[in-house]
């Protein structure tokens, strides 16, 4: 399935949010997601599954003022 | 200095952005004495770019705002609000609505409708807003217990460009935690904003782009008491004539 991850194209297996995080290699426990636009809780990453075309946004804490 | 539920000795609120290193970042920390820094949220790398700043942040021992900077409209704001909190597991966040590139200016008008929606959601919000007091009233009907009126555009190191402004919102609310966010570039400037009796002041570049920052940050630390201090100790009004300070009686005939 194609989905685009941080603006990069990704061609992935997995078919639920948790899953495909853990085959990209997002391993780091302070990341929050959300997909096509919408927030998508920690708690929730297991139940949601990926569609074709879907937009993933990975976020990261980073310096900020 | 008491911020929604939570009470604060420090009244500098300090940035994280634009340090030389991580090691200069601590220190700087570290020497500001502060208790509330902010951070943000940015896109992560499959090598775990954010991993590092976060174990960093947690051995910081302060509180997290996390802020919505970048961020231009409602929609943006309030999603990026949601995966701060489950990020960094804070009800706070320090809400920016960006109406203007150039000027960094919020967009006064989706901030306000930001800060309803993240307030009736359970956030506690710190709107980075201008010094209108009308738009400050809007902000407290949203749920707002803090205002945080800019000095100057952000990251200018302008100073305070509308002290009489400022000095309005804290005559207009005496009982609203107001912070001095964006502008301040020197020691003064966060002095004089203490002296206009505001509750505290954040910065970031003032201290993250000066040759020392550990010891700007001390420098910023000392500013704010000293401010504070003066404001606290009721300054006497200005005058236009000379009054001689020292008694005039007994002065002696010397001609």
């Amino acid at each position: 399935m194609h989905i685009t991850v941080n603006a990069k194209a990704h061609d992935i297996t997995a078919d639920t949010l948790e899953s495909a995080l853990a085959e990209l290699g997002f391993t780091s426990p302070a990341i929050a997601t959300a997909v096509n636009g919408k927030f998508v809780a920690r708690n929730r990453r297991a139940e949601l599954r990926l569609t074709e075309g879907d937009r993933l946004e990975v976020l990261a804490p980073m310096q900020g003022g | 200095m008491r911020l929604y539920d939570t009470d604060i000795r420090s009244r500098l609120l300090l940035g994280t952005a634009q340090y030389p290193s991580p090691a200069v970042l601590t220190d700087a920390i570290r020497q500001s004495g502060s208790q509330i820094i902010t951070v943000s949220l940015r896109r992560e790398t499959t090598d775990g770019s954010g991993a590092g700043f976060w174990s960093q942040l947690r051995d910081l021992d302060c509180l997290i705002l996390p802020n919505t900077a970048g961020c231009h409209t409602v929609k943006e704001a309030v999603t990026t609000a949601h995966m701060a909190r489950d990020l960094f597991d804070t009800r706070w966040i320090k809400l920016e609505v960006i109406g203007h590139s150039d000027l960094l200016q919020p967009d006064v008008f989706a901030l306000v409708e930001a800060a309803r929606i993240l307030t009736e959601d359970g956030f506690q919000v710190f709107p980075y807003t201008t010094d209108d007091i009308v738009v400050g009233e809007r902000l407290l009907q949203a749920g707002c217990e803090v205002l945080m009126p800019w000095g100057a555009p952000i990251g200018s190191g302008q100073g305070l460009r509308t002290p009489d402004a400022l000095r309005a919102m804290r005559a207009h609310f005496p009982d609203t935690p107001l912070i001095v966010d964006a502008g301040i570039g020197r020691p003064s400037d966060a002095t004089k904003a203490m002296e206009l009796g505001m509750d505290a002041v954040l910065l970031n570049t003032a201290v993250a782009k000066a040759g020392d920052p550990a010891k700007m940050a001390h420098a910023m630390a000392l500013a704010i008491v000293a401010g504070r201090q003066g404001y606290e100790a009721d300054p006497m009004d200005p005058r236009d004539l000379a009054v001689p300070s020292t008694p005039v009686l007994g002065l002696a005939d010397l001609n």
